[in-house]
């Protein structure tokens, strides 16, 4: 009767505390950002690392994602932050994929990359979008920096058991519409504080379909219907992903894996605390229009009026996002001009997303008055879709190549929106500043994104395409 | 050794604002630091702040009646976002250490309780009333008793409000919840050695 998530915890249970468990976690993803403050903690308290074989640090936050990131990093900042995670992975016997390694990306890319994120595992991060390797059937889940050092220190963490919410998606997707269009419109039903206290399981036949990079795409943002965790059941698409993978499970142990493995998938008469469902069958791409990834709304949709919001407090939030976002009630969202496009992020900067976005930008040029950045979201990515001949097609098209980071999802690196400017992004939140003080995000999917850098504005990328 | 959270009687700071996210608290350039220390520099810089760095005068925390304040009252889903501790580094850096609000995300009101910063769940409508009433009548005190598991509100209203008694022990006692999982070391090496036995894949180093 156990859901997925269930199984995977009762399997991690060190001990118990009241209605605590003390969960054993197999694996953390360390970066720059949040990970300094735990090991000066550790350090101070004259701890050690318990397991440092069980992690793995990359900088990715605050790196340029120019070529000269590695003759010399102009902020002080980013420079010591990086610094710091070198010295503390080195000391502690810790892999690190390092600036200039090959596989050096976004955390949440290179960790399912190098096979090392697994069904049924525990896994965490000093990052709220963990969730994301919950596609592969794990509880991965975002942490902050005590519990960063936490882990560090003791190789688990005190949880409570969440809530269990199953979200079923059905019907087939229609050309151009993608597993961010599914997560947007998930969101925007449950709300950004729907999935609080809960763990999301989403199934169905449109999730079964999906590869594991779309699925990584909805547990992704996950986070931004307020639930830590996003899970999808392992199956056979997961195992394809992962074989022989270098840390994957070696093929002496890999049909023990799998046999394991596959006990995962929640019962049939598992019992849920809420269910949701959606019909995607006639679904249309997303965007938004304000300040909270839950103002999404079909591409064909007007900015929607705060005066028609029954509930004062919604009111009041619909038009402070408007005013931040200088927009009117009643603008259709495809009149909505657009100064910057970003392509990247752990939402969308996999080889398939490249894909998408270069299937539109193909033949055709990025509008004058937009800025187009497209970067990876691992250097393993950047050479796939560079043997693909996808880097040419972006440049050829006006398009900025880019080494991978986070870059612009997050503007902790010099790619930032400048006060006013409005991004098309296929990142995972528009919230007030979040892209450059001052800046504008409309959250879309890749080749939305794509479609808007060669419009000049917000486009429906059928039309673009067509 | 976290700071000790006893009591407090203190102005009440209104934040009139639901789905507060912790890239506003505080904003992704204040996280280049590798110290816990200075972020109250940072907290809502662009509410505090116009984009000229002159101080916006209607923002609460920058009028004169809420100066001091060291709780902090706001609408549904304080803290979603980023699970950036800065967040909470930062509020009480600035003087924070407790803040109400119906509701908050689930990462943001740990990183509260790993810090000495109690995050208060209280109804919507008492929030709203508790809002109203410091809006109307700045300067209006807050009371917050851990111990007894109350807030007072400014008009004298007292509202009852949970806490994990784990949690609420750590917050009176400032307790290393690290020392405290330490004494499990035992049960963790066991935990080990058993499973890997069931599922030896993942003993594997990772450093190769």
């Amino acid at each position: 009767m156990p859901t997925l998530f269930e199984k995977i915890r009762d399997r991690h249970v060190v001990t118990r505390r009241g209605d605590d468990v003390l969960l054993y976690i197999d694996r953390q993803l360390i970066h720059e950002v949040t990970s300094p403050q735990a090991f000066a903690g550790l350090e101070a308290a004259g701890r050690s690392v318990r397991r440092p074989g069980a992690m793995l640090a990359v900088p990715d936050h605050n790196v340029p994602t120019t070529p000269d990131r590695s003759v010399r990093i102009e902020d002080r900042g980013s420079r010591d932050q990086i610094q710091a995670l070198r010295e503390n992975a080195l000391g502690a016997g810790i892999a690190l994929f390092d600036i200039d390694d090959p596989r050096q990306g976004i955390v949440h890319i290179i960790g399912p990359e190098s096979g090392l994120v697994q069904p049924g595992i525990t896994v965490v991060c000093g990052d709220s979008h963990t969730g994301t390797l919950g596609a592969f059937g794990a509880i991965a889940f975002g942490i902050g920096t005590s519990e960063v050092e936490h882990v560090l220190a003791t190789q688990a963490l005190w949880q409570k058991m969440p809530l269990q919410m199953r979200v079923v998606v059905t019907g087939t997707l229609r050309p151009f519409v993608t597993p961010k269009d599914v997560i947007l419109a998930v969101i925007a039903e449950i709300g950004a504080a729907g999935g609080t206290g809960y763990a999301l399981e989403f199934s169905g036949e449109t999730v079964r379909r999906m590869s594991m990079e779309g699925r990584m795409t909805v547990c992704n943002m996950t986070i931004e219907a307020g639930a830590r965790f996003g899970l999808i059941a392992p199956d056979a698409v997961t195992f394809a992903y992962l074989k022989g993978r270098p840390l994957a499970p070696p093929p002496s142990l890999w049909d023990a894996a799998v046999a394991d493995w596959k006990t995962l998938p929640s019962d049939p008469d598992a019992s849920w605390d809420r269910e949701v469902a959606l019909d995607a069958s006639n679904l249309e791409p997303h965007v938004t229009w304000g300040t909270s990834p839950q103002d999404a709304l079909p591409v064909g949709g007007v900015v929607p009026d705060p005066e028609k919001q029954e509930d004062p407090g919604e009111r009041a939030r619909m038009r402070r996002a408007l005013e931040y976002m200088a927009l009117s009630p009643g603008t259709r969202m495809i009149d909505i001009p657009v100064d910057k496009v970003f392509i990247g992020s752990c939402t969308n900067s996999r080889i398939e997303d490249l894909r998408a976005a270069a299937a539109v930008a193909k033949g055709r040029k990025v509008h004058a008055n937009v800025t187009a950045l497209v970067v990876p979201g691992s250097g393993l990515v950047k050479r796939q879709a560079e043997e693909e001949g996808l880097d040419r097609v972006f440049l050829d098209a006006g398009f900025q190549w880019r080494l991978p980071g986070c870059s612009m999802c997050l503007g902790m690196n010099p790619d930032k929106l400048k006060p006013g400017e409005r991004c098309a992004s296929t990142s995972n939140r528009n919230f007030e500043g979040r892209q450059g003080p001052g800046g504008r995000t409309h959250l879309m999917s890749p080749a939305m994104a794509a479609a808007a850098a060669v419009s000049g504005r917000i486009a429906d990328v059928r039309e673009v395409a067509r | 050794m976290r700071e000790k959270f006893l009591s407090l009687s203190t102005v009440g700071v209104p934040l009139d604002r639901t789905n507060v996210d912790t890239d506003a608290i505080i904003p992704a350039r204040y996280l280049k630091t590798i110290k816990r220390t200075g972020l109250g520099e940072g907290l809502f810089f662009a509410w505090r702040y116009d984009m000229d760095g002159k101080e916006r005068p209607d923002f609460p925390l920058n009028r004169p009646e809420y100066q001091g304040g060291e709780v902090l009252v706001a609408g549904e889903n304080f803290g979603c976002g980023s699970s950036r501790e800065h967040a909470v580094w930062a509020l009480m850096d600035f003087g924070f250490r407790a803040v109400i609000a119906p509701s908050f995300s689930d990462i943001f009101h740990n990183n509260c309780l790993k810090n000495g910063m109690l995050p208060v769940t209280l109804p919507a409508a008492d929030v709203r009333s508790m809002m109203d009433a410091l809006l109307a009548a700045p300067g209006g005190k807050v009371q917050v008793d851990l111990e007894g598991q109350t807030v007072t509100g400014p008009n004298g209203e007292i509202h009852a409000f949970g806490v994990a008694s784990f949690a609420k022990t750590c917050l009176l006692e400032g307790l290393d919840e690290i020392a405290l999982t330490l004494t499990s070391a035992a049960e963790i090496d066991r935990y080990e050695r058993e499973r890997k036995k069931a599922t030896p894949w993942l003993f594997l180093d990772l450093a190769g």
